[in-house]
């Protein structure tokens, strides 16, 4: 690992202190010194932003608030140890697996996410990642471009989306928002989830196994924790089948990415979607060669309109803490 | 049966289709007859039906040539490659395949829709290149909530409408008359459609009146902003127009399941990361290709058994 000298700074953010207003509330900003975005455009209007990798380390011991940006370093009890007075870390994505949850309860500081900022954009991009592999659009925009349809003649057929029986895994805002998609589609509903919600009109199981037993795709989107590392793994693989397809909008590691690979490489399994990787930005290589598997860059949520809706919800949860009112996406665990 | 004559003048491309045909019929194959025209000469009195698909199907010339000829079973839904008022005149029937491929289509033209919004074709190139190490891809358009045109209100038209609907997506139509009873709204015009949606579909039956309903004006209404999807024929956008509008910047971005010659592509379009471009899969599944083909050879043993045809046009 490189080591930066001492006195490098880090690259500063783009829309951080505005040091004069001391009237405004106090965010400490925490990010990677690699992350430089600019921030949220209407923060400080709001808020007086110092960036922990610069301010003042006195800042810290006052400071009652943490925005994550990025992602961010993870948030460990060492981390924490360092702000006596914290009593809130907002982040900025849906999942929180970079933060110690159970330690932030043992403190009494509460967490909040992107809410269901991106729940949209995520399920859009689910679909679409299903669709793609199943109907081949990837693979078959490439064979035009390629030039190949005249020379090869008409490319071989896929297989139906409609109707097929989709098994999510995680019926939170965004499993329920894929959930009403895939259903005008005329495909099966069944999921999994820690609790049944008996309210909705889909078949719920137990395990991710028996899950996969019952569906044709599995589509994972529930959070990233101790209990859903590597939920995806041989044996699940094994009951989807050889026309099973995996979509991975969630986290790298809700699949066991090695055997996945080796799974589509015997063709053991029918194909796979996957906007996460348990090494980003690093893919595995052996996948590149596939036409029944897409691969996107972690980009579920990135459009403008998600982006500003989640400067709503960062804002509003960084508003009511101040105004002592109820949070707006608290993370209960 | 097998002794009826039926000529397919479509290529052979489905082998269960060929089959289907082969274990009922003496099957023709226009396509691997290398002196056409005296193949049919000396074929006029004995075939007596023909099979055809969206790329050939059986045309006034043809039909004249087939004097024999009662029934065309079409390996499709659109009828724009058989003279119908042809077969009409000669009281041949003629059959297609409606409804087994509506969800087939109305699934690729949402991940028409998706692909072009969110860039789906182009992160996956960026992965694949390696690009993903040097830094992460742009911002791309949300789909959820865009406005969907839709050219042509029929089987496919709504099967579009309903999926789009559950991305709450408010949707309006053109159609040759309003239709009662349906909630979406209704533009007396393409042009006037195309001016007020985000993305304009493409689901009317090609005929003489619908040629290059995409024109040069529609394509302006649509503008810098607006998305065209064309999952019904080539022949319904006048495609010099479109390249040169995708090209220029002026429309901004297309997802294309058909061309006008297919199977060539115009190539301008392979370096934008603005389309999709697909060489006509929208009924291209396993599944629904053999529900197809059971329905035109279900329509053909029907016909020369004397029962009610499964799907006829005329």
């Amino acid at each position: 690992m490189a080591v930066t000298g001492t006195n490098q700074s880090p690259p500063a953010l783009s829309a951080t202190a505005h040091d004069g207003d001391d009237s405004l509330p106090v965010v400490l900003i925490h990010r990677f010194p690699t992350f430089t975005g600019s921030l949220f455009p209407s923060l400080p209007t709001h808020f007086r932003l110092l960036d922990l990798l610069t301010t003042d380390a006195s800042n810290l011991q006052s400071a009652t608030a943490i925005l994550c940006v990025g992602p961010p370093p993870p948030v460990t009890p060492e981390f924490l140890d360092r702000f006596p007075s914290l009593k809130i870390v907002v982040c900025s994505s849906v999942g929180v697996d970079h933060v110690d949850l159970p330690e932030c309860r043992r403190r009494g500081i509460v967490v909040t996410n992107a809410g269901s900022a991106f729940a949209e954009d995520v399920a859009d991009y689910a679909v679409a990642l299903l669709i793609d592999v199943l109907r081949r659009v990837s693979a078959a925009d490439r064979y035009v471009r390629a030039g190949s349809w005249p020379v090869k003649g008409d490319y071989p057929l896929g297989s139906k989306v409609s109707g097929k029986r989709v098994g999510i895994l995680g019926l939170g805002r965004i499993g329920s928002a894929i959930a009403t998609r895939l259903a005008a589609f005329g495909c099966q509903i069944r999921y999994s989830s820690r609790k049944e919600k008996p309210s909705l009109p889909f078949a719920f199981y137990k395990t991710a196994l028996d899950l996969a037993a019952n569906s044709d795709v599995l589509i994972a989107c529930c959070a990233l924790t101790d209990e859903t590392f590597h939920v995806i793994n041989g044996e699940v693989m094994t009951v989807l089948g050889k026309r099973g397809v995996i979509i991975n909008v969630g986290r790298g590691s809700l699949v066991d990415e090695k055997e996945l690979v080796e799974f589509l490489l015997r063709g053991d399994l029918g194909g796979a979607g996957l906007d996460v990787f348990e090494d980003e930005p690093h893919v595995p290589k052996e996948l590149f060669a596939l036409d029944n598997v897409v691969l996107s860059p972690h980009s579920a949520v990135v459009t403008p309109e998600s982006i500003g809706t989640l400067q709503d919800v960062v804002i509003g949860n960084l508003k009511a803490f101040f105004a002592g009112q109820p949070l707006i996406s608290p993370v209960i665990d | 049966m097998e002794s009826i004559s039926v000529l397919m003048t479509c290529p052979p491309v489905h082998p269960y289709l060929v089959e289907a045909l082969e274990k009922r019929f003496t099957l023709h194959k226009l396509d691997s007859v290398p002196d056409k025209p005296q193949f049919l000469s000396s074929h006029r009195d004995s075939i007596r039906a023909v099979v055809g698909n969206a790329a050939a199907g059986a045309d006034a010339e043809l039909i004249d040539q087939l004097p024999k000829l009662e029934i065309v079973s079409s390996y499709s839904v659109g009828l724009d490659k058989i003279d119908l008022a042809k077969c009409k005149e000669k009281g041949i029937r003629v059959t297609n395949t409606p409804d087994v491929l509506t969800d087939d289509v109305a699934d690729l033209a949402l991940g028409l829709m998706l692909a072009v919004l969110r860039r789906l074709c182009e992160s996956d190139r960026y992965v694949r290149s390696g690009l993903w190490k040097k830094g992460d891809y742009k911002l791309t358009t949300k789909f959820s909530g865009k406005t969907v045109g839709i050219i042509g209100l029929g089987r496919i038209g709504m099967a579009i409408a309903q999926r789009a609907e559950a991305f709450s997506c408010p949707i309006s139509y053109f159609s040759r008359s309003q239709k009662p009873g349906i909630n979406y709204k209704y533009h007396p015009s393409v042009v006037d459609l195309a001016a007020n949606c985000d993305i304009l579909v493409v689901a009317c039956a090609l005929t003489p009146e619908t040629r290059h309903i995409i024109n040069r004006e529609v394509i302006d209404a649509l503008g810098p902003k607006g998305v065209l999807i064309n999952i019904g024929r080539g022949p319904h956008v006048d495609e010099a127009e479109l390249v040169s509008a995708l090209v220029e910047g002026r429309l901004g971005g297309a997802g294309l399941d058909v061309f006008q010659d297919e199977p060539n592509v115009p190539e301008e379009l392979f370096k934008l990361e603005n389309v999709v471009l697909l060489p006509h899969v929208g009924s291209g599944t396993v599944e629904t290709r053999q529900a197809m083909a059971d329905l035109v050879v279900g329509n053909l043993e029907a016909h020369f058994l004397n029962k009610p045809l499964l799907t006829p046009v005329v």
